[in-house]
């Protein structure tokens, strides 16, 4: 008969051990109680789902699937009472009794509320589960006074969660320094900067003494006797662990559940694992241990026992965007023998510090730059003599061959602290899934599916197993904005904003620069179709005043000539205003345009007035040209009219903006005399039909294009040319080509999501595009009707200075 | 010299747009204006590297960027903000009354006579 194994806990800690003990031979039935009502989720990302980063579905980490296809017994929702060790059963809230052989205790911890008078008002919340996060979600709105009290790990990823929903937060803090537990006075003075460049405001050391309002909580007073108005506040004092269950059931119990290296309880047939325990006089706070101690007590149970659990050195990593702070083992300098070094940059906002004791590394701080992470962590887990690196101690030289760095950390070494995904399980991972990208090792693995800290680490690993490494970057923009285009574009769609401040101010550091300002632009005007808040200061000179800034600090205006087709009067127009301007060069440029160089700004709109054609766009990340032959028109050779489609393909996109600059191609026939096989998009005319070329480049790299389709008619190639260009508008990186773009996604998948895409989806890719394009101008009207009236001009001073 | 000298009025404050520069020529030098938060701060319009256009550049918290080059300036003390690029751009008082900017006009020939010498 089956053993009867009863896991009390249905969180991390419990269901990480019973996963592993479903990789072993075992023989048990195994039941798990959980008082929560969710399956197993990932607690640890709660910040990112009251941030919005993330919604409540995607921190699951077993689903109802899993439970039911390892055909685990499971009761949710119910609360385990009481253990009758004599008759082995575990009596449940509705008075059910349940028999066990062995029994696991995972009932984690629970917030710890401090005895403030006031604490049981309404809108005073913890911050521990999902229902917790389900509450604030539904609490905060912008402008809410709210206070987070505990400026620890948990409290300010609370604080930032609650800003980012627009909340007006506070962090009160008990002590002098945020994070005092991982964190020196000076690693806590550059995070309460940081954390307050975000645009949250940090009291300490403030005590709390009371909270008052009449039922509903008005405000905090504090020890010193101020007062601070709050209409949400939330406790993120500390955890303590949840024995009761084991106390009561008169196991050894101090301030954990007490366990030996095999997790073993004082009752030989109840163990224990997860944050409600204590090993050797320590309890636990962070994930890693718990992933380590259900691996220990997984092999124990099933009779196969494995290495025993040693304790672990504490390791904390903040999960806010753009805050990187790392702590791990002692930071205790007081000890006798322990010796420090650190370095610091406050113009970069870096702090590193690191605790020797007989060469060997003690603790280590890092604030701003946490690159080093993993090797500072195996040098603690290891206790290498550390006497021949002492020179590069505080920036460990990184190996130029990637491979090395991750061949040197054992199997055994936890990559993904959030999901407890060690080394050898991904490499295991990659060999039997034949895993080639990033994406595909987070679905197989789950690692670097929690923070995203190992993300960089993952990448190596598997750049240096599989030979096939694709990558899927996702790389940042900059530091005042620390997410991918792919996430601002989550984050500007999901929060519905609309204007490059508010994303700043929301996401960023409120000030943004030269980098992150264009792209964010770029962003929201092709989001929004056009819809977004202009906002000309988050704009690059260009495009503030329509033309190209030259190294004198003229401008370089390119009139529009669809096709490089022009006219007699055109030309006549074009060298008027080279004689009335004085143009000190009129230039035909590569692509079939004429360019008149050296046009001060003040001129700009007068030159436009008299050209009287519309801007050719050769100043910005937008639709350049199309370059085409002459085509059936005069050629002998031409079996197309290229003339005519590349005309027709410029106007429908001419006036949108783009990733990069588009520059486009239409020829005749195979010869390609106007190149089109090297533009970002080409239409190659054969006979009776077009080939649609994209991701070709003749500049910085010279790439040939790939072939998306062909095409019979030239309303199908300019349909497939428009289908392409808005699917790199919506999904490329910004700053990105389409030769980067088509090589990073892959030309099968781009045929996927375009011209071989449900006709729905086409349609919706076609409709985004003819809103952008019904909203997009010709930029030189505001030639004749400026966005204000210093747009193109000089001040005039009010007076003039008299000697 | 002390700032006590002449304020010269320059323009209405709406001229130059939050978070963008606006150039004044006084004197023959060129000065670009920015508008930070509700402050207007002063500073040469030409980037110590290449000469380029500050005025021209995009702004970032209380430093522009040079839009040739990408040289980043303090508006404040006018220093560079890489100390890998050192250098620096004369910066002017300025104050507003009634909506009118005002730049300080000693401060202006003073730094004309360091141009010249």
């Amino acid at each position: 008969m089956k053993q009867q194994l009863v896991v009390v806990g249905n969180g991390m800690a419990g269901v990480s051990c019973v996963e592993q003990i479903l990789k072993q031979p075992h023989d048990f039935e195994i039941t798990i109680f959980g008082d929560e009502t969710h399956v197993n989720y990932n607690r640890i990302l709660l910040s990112l789902v009251l941030a919005g980063e993330r919604s409540a579905d995607e921190i699951i980490l077993n689903d109802f699937d899993w439970y039911q296809s390892n055909q685990i017994c499971t009761r949710l929702g119910v609360k385990v009472k009481g253990i009758d060790r004599v008759r082995k059963i575990v009596v449940d809230q509705n008075g059910g009794v349940t028999e066990y052989d062995k029994l696991i205790l995972a009932t984690g911890s629970s917030a710890f509320i401090p005895p403030i008078p006031g604490v049981e008002k309404k809108n005073v919340h913890v911050f521990r589960t999902l229902d917790d996060t389900r509450a604030l979600l539904e609490r905060s709105r912008p402008g809410l006074k709210t206070v987070v009290i505990g400026g620890g790990l948990l409290g300010l990823e609370a604080a930032r969660g609650l800003q980012v929903r627009g909340c007006d937060v506070t962090v009160v803090h008990l002590m002098d320094t945020l994070m005092e537990r991982q964190l020196d006075a000076t690693g806590g003075a550059y995070l309460k900067r940081k954390i307050e460049n975000l645009g949250i405001r940090v009291m300490l050391p403030k005590q709390t003494a009371a909270l008052f309002g009449n039922g509903r909580v008005d405000g905090l007073r504090f020890a010193s006797g101020e007062e601070l108005e709050a209409d949400l506040v939330v406790i993120a004092a500390g955890i303590r662990p949840n024995a009761e269950l084991g106390c009561q059931a008169g196991l050894d119990v101090h301030r954990g559940i007490v366990v030996d290296d095999f997790m073993q309880t004082s009752d030989p047939d109840i163990f224990a694992v997860g944050e409600c325990t204590e090993h050797r006089g320590q309890t636990f706070g962070l994930v890693a241990p718990l992933f380590e101690q259900g691996r220990v007590l997984a092999s124990a149970i099933t009779g196969n026992p494995g290495p025993a659990f040693v304790g672990a050195a504490p390791a904390a990593k903040l999960k806010i965007m753009g805050v990187d702070i790392f702590s791990a083992g002692s930071i205790d300098e007081s000890e006798p023998g322990v010796e420090t070094v650190s370095c610091e940059d406050p113009a970069l906002g870096i702090y590193k510090k690191l605790l020797l004791k007989d060469n060997r590394l003690r603790g280590v701080i890092l604030v701003g730059d946490i690159e080093d992470e993993h090797v500072y962590q195996e040098w603690l887990r290891s206790g290498t003599d550390l006497t021949p690196h002492r020179r590069q101690i505080l920036f460990p030289p990184r190996d130029a061959d990637p491979g090395r760095e991750v061949a040197a950390m054992p199997d055994s070494e936890t990559i993904c602290g959030c999901n407890g995904v060690r080394k050898g399980e991904i490499v295991q991972a990659i060999h039997k899934h034949g895993i080639v990208t990033l994406q595909q090792l987070k679905e197989k693995t789950r690692a670097s599916t929690g923070c995203g800290t190992c993300t960089g680490l993952c990448e190596k690993l598997l750049r240096a197993v599989t030979p096939d490494f694709q990558e899927d970057t996702k790389t940042t923009l900059c530091s005042c904005l620390p997410f991918s285009c792919e996430q601002l574009r989550e984050i500007i769609r999901g929060q519905q904003l609309k204007s490059v401040e508010e994303v700043l101010n929301i996401y960023g550091n409120r000030k943004g620069c030269e980098v992150c300002k264009p792209a964010l632009s770029y962003l929201l005007d092709m989001l929004w179709c056009g819809g977004h808040q202009e906002d000309r200061s988050a704009r690059f000179i260009n495009d503030r005043v329509h033309a190209n800034i030259q190294k004198d600090g003229t401008f370089s205006v390119v009139p529009r000539m669809r096709g490089g087709v022009t006219t007699p009067d055109e030309l006549r127009r074009i060298a008027d205003v080279a004689d009335k301007y004085k143009v000190p060069m009129v230039k035909v440029t590569g692509s079939q345009r004429i360019d008149l160089l050296g046009i001060k700004k003040a001129d700009l709109p007068n030159v436009w007035a008299d050209l009287g054609m519309p801007s050719g766009q050769a100043y910005t990340k937008g639709v350049r040209m199309v370059k085409t032959c002459v085509g059936t028109e005069f050629c002998r050779f031409g079996v197309q009219d290229s003339t005519r489609a590349g005309i027709e393909l410029e106007r429908r996109l001419e006036n949108l903006f783009t990733p990069h600059k588009v520059k486009m191609g239409a020829v005749g026939c195979p010869r390609n005399c106007a190149e089109a096989t090297v533009k970002d998009i080409g239409l190659v005319g054969q006979d009776g039909s077009w080939q649609v070329v994209v991701g070709g480049a003749a500049g910085k790299s010279v790439r040939r294009a790939d072939l998306l389709i062909t095409a019979e008619t030239t309303e199908q190639a300019l349909e497939a040319a428009c289908l392409f260009f808005q699917h790199y508008r919506e999904n490329a990186n910004y700053l990105e080509r389409t030769y980067d773009f088509v090589e990073r996604l892959g030309i099968e998948k781009i045929r996927k999501e375009t011209v071989y895409a449900p006709e729905e989806e086409k349609n919706k890719l076609l409709d985004r595009l003819n809103r952008s394009k019904a909203m997009a101008k010709d930029a030189w009207l505001e030639g004749a009707r400026p966005v204000n009236p210093t747009q193109f001009v000089q001040i005039q001073p009010l007076e003039v200075p008299t000697a | 010299m002390t700032n006590e000298g002449r304020w010269i009025a320059v323009t209405n404050v709406e001229s130059i747009p939050p978070r963008e520069g606006r150039v004044v020529t006084l004197e023959g030098a060129e000065i670009a204006i920015f508008h930070v938060d509700s402050r207007y701060l002063a500073i040469a319009n030409k980037c110590p590297h290449k000469g380029g256009p500050l005025g021209d550049g995009i702004v970032s918290g209380t430093t522009v960027v040079c839009p040739l080059h990408g040289r980043r300036f303090d508006l404040e003390t006018g220093m560079a903000v890489r100390a890998s690029e050192p250098a620096c751009v004369a910066t002017f008082p300025t104050r507003v009354e009634n909506g009118i900017v005002f730049v300080n006009f000693s401060g202006i020939r003073r730094a004309l006579d360091e141009a010249a010498a």
